[in-house]
């Protein structure tokens, strides 16, 4: 396939729920071996873009494309099986599971016959580990660790990486370093440019300009269900995109309003 | 050291515990353990509530709970013997209608839990008081009574209910034991239990990992709902006869011998070797007391405080646990609680 090809586009995607607009008019794209950064203030409608990319949520009107050709899904397995993963705030991971159990949660390898098949736990474990670990993440080297013992910045690593082995070819990622410290945020940022490295398409969304400028190529600013700025890296700076983000008000403007 | 560390560390300590401390109490009560291990009483007793509380530890995992099946042990046993013993059909018809009755309200409890977003305590308290109401006045309409006599044939009473050794050991005794394995099976061994703790970790990533969240909580309440069934079934079995009763016992007995076999309220922790040995203690608690010079009644206190120990201790070994898993880097150890308060924050 061409490189021109986005992986995944939306073109004039409107979503209402009943009598209430969320998105208007909504034209995205993504191709591979790229990060599309997604930004917004709380309440501008980035759940309900990612939930409608992740086929949670059916577009109102207008469509969707992969490899530019229109798709559809009914449910969140029809976009996973066309390869779109999209790992959460928390990385959906379960604390109380093995790092191995949880790296093949609802695909789990087995081995036996009929009714006695039972769960690989050894082959798990020793994927789960490689899998992680070649996504830089070296502490983890024991496949039975439970999860919760690890940190965010390695959870979401988990989750990441559990996405890529199981071929995602489009990464959405929805505030994945939200709840993390500056340390383990940079450890989540470089597993989103060893995934760019790989050419997936990456889809990060985030109100924090400063991780969206470390990794994005390519910007979009989401104001109350529209797009109201996209543009490509260096074209604009960190003042004005966070600018932008207030809804177009300057700091001066922000200044004004609360009277300082 | 080490390896005593390291059972601490299992979901199943405190019922070890629970079941040492217990031992060591009546031993200190001038218990006759000769006696109380020849004993069929608490054994029986044991295998009542555990054949249930194997499903319910499941279910528990899985982040839900089943009270109806106080009200599916006594409907089990009523349709047994409506079918068998009033209406004189064949036996397999009161078998296969007591099972039918359990997966029916499984399955009415299982999509009542996945259609709505009501807590299973308040579908299956709905579904408990329903049942009640159901057997009873059914028992009333059909037979004109609320006790049912039924004979039942030689090779049910050798399959279910006739007494083994000559002794008054019961045949649920095996078939406790035999489904404790097969239940090992599910959350241990096979695909489904990483499923369940899925579930229980957390359901809506378990969903989007692909796995069949409804359809498993349905299962499993039909497991629940229909493993209750076959127990008042074997009773009535047993005993040639079947009363209405409300059974609000044996929901209390069952969940409380899940936790203290260690299984986690809110879910996602929990082991079927565990709720095994809480059972068993609960019974020991329960029964053996006839042992020794106490007055029954205390031992309700001791299953309190039991009770009580055991939700405290499940959950300090689930930070057990979790931080034996993190080695020698308590740094991290706050991070789960930041990204919760984050969370609530960014809502």
């Amino acid at each position: 396939m061409s490189s021109n090809t986005p992986v995944l586009e939306m073109r004039n995607v409107d979503k209402s729920f009943g009598p209430i607009d969320v998105l208007h008019d909504i034209s995205l794209k993504v191709n591979e071996g790229e990060v599309l950064c997604l930004l917004g203030d709380n309440g501008a409608g980035k759940s309900t873009l990612i939930k409608t990319l992740s086929g949670v949520h059916q577009p109102t009107r207008g469509e969707m494309l992969m490899d530019g050709k229109p798709v559809s899904f009914n449910r969140p397995k029809d976009a996973q099986d066309m390869g779109i993963a999209t790992v959460h705030q928390f990385g959906g991971t379960y604390p109380l599971m093995s790092v191995g159990r949880n790296f093949f949660a609802g695909a789990e390898p087995t081995k036996g016959f009929g009714p006695f098949r039972i769960f690989d736990r050894q082959k798990a474990n020793k994927i789960a580990v490689e899998q992680v670990q070649k996504f830089g993440i070296t502490r983890i080297t024991d496949g039975d660790r439970l999860v919760g013992g690890l940190s965010g910045g390695e959870r979401q690593s988990l989750a990441i990486a559990r996405a890529v082995y199981f071929g995602a070819r489009v990464l959405i990622l929805d505030e994945p370093t939200a709840a993390l410290g500056v340390k383990q945020a940079a450890h989540v940022l470089r597993i989103v440019n060893e995934a760019k490295r790989r050419g997936l398409a990456v889809i990060f969304i985030t109100h924090q300009v400063m991780h969206a400028m470390a990794v994005g190529d390519h910007f979009a600013v989401l104001i109350r269900g529209a797009i109201a700025a996209d543009f490509r890296k260096g074209d604009k700076s960190r003042e004005e995109i966070a600018d932008l983000m207030a809804g177009g008000e300057s700091m001066a403007d922000l200044e004004a309003s609360i009277g300082v | 050291m080490d390896m005593i560390k390291h059972l601490m560390s299992r979901p199943f300590a405190a019922s070890v515990v629970a079941l040492v401390c217990v031992l060591i109490f009546y031993l200190f009560a001038g218990v006759d353990f000769g006696k109380l291990m020849g004993a069929a009483s608490w054994l029986n007793y044991a295998a009542r509530i555990g054949i249930v509380a194997l499903p319910v530890c499941l279910l528990m995992i899985s982040g839900e709970i089943d009270i109806s099946i106080g009200a599916m042990i006594p409907a089990g046993a009523m349709t047994t013997a409506i079918i068998s013993g009033h209406f004189g059909l064949p036996m397999v018809f009161g078998i296969m209608g007591a099972l039918a009755v359990g997966v029916i309200v499984g399955t009415i409890n299982g999509i009542l839990a996945v259609r709505t977003t009501v807590p299973t305590l308040i579908i299956t308290l709905a579904t408990l008081v329903g049942m009640q109401g159901v057997v009873l006045a059914g028992s009333k309409l059909l037979t004109g009574s609320a006790s049912v006599p039924l004979t039942a044939p030689d090779w049910a009473k050798t399959l279910f209910g006739q007494l083994m050794f000559g002794g008054s050991h019961q045949v649920i005794i095996l078939w406790w034991a035999l489904l404790a394995v097969v239940f090992w099976f599910i959350l241990h061994i096979s695909k489904y239990g990483n499923w369940i703790y899925a579930i229980g970790g957390d359901k809506e990533s378990a969903r989007n990992a692909g796995i069949p969240v409804n359809r498993m909580t349905i299962i499993l309440f039909i497991l629940t709902s229909t493993s209750a069934a076959f127990v008042g079934m074997c009773h009535a079995i047993l005993f040639n006869s079947a009363q209405v009763s409300g059974g609000m016992n044996d929901i209390f007995n069952i969940i409380v011998s899940v936790v203290v076999g260690g299984v986690l309220l809110t879910g996602g922790l929990g082991t079927i070797l565990g709720v095994f040995l809480g059972t068993l203690t609960f019974a020991i608690v329960n029964k053996g007391i006839d042992f020794t010079d106490i007055d029954r009644n205390w031992s309700n206190l001791i299953i309190g405080v039991m009770l009580l120990v055991a939700v405290a201790m499940n959950e300090s070994f689930r930070k057990f646990a979790i931080s034996a898993a993190t080695g020698k880097k308590p740094a991290h150890k706050n991070t789960p609680k930041r990204a919760l308060s984050t969370r609530s924050n960014a809502q």
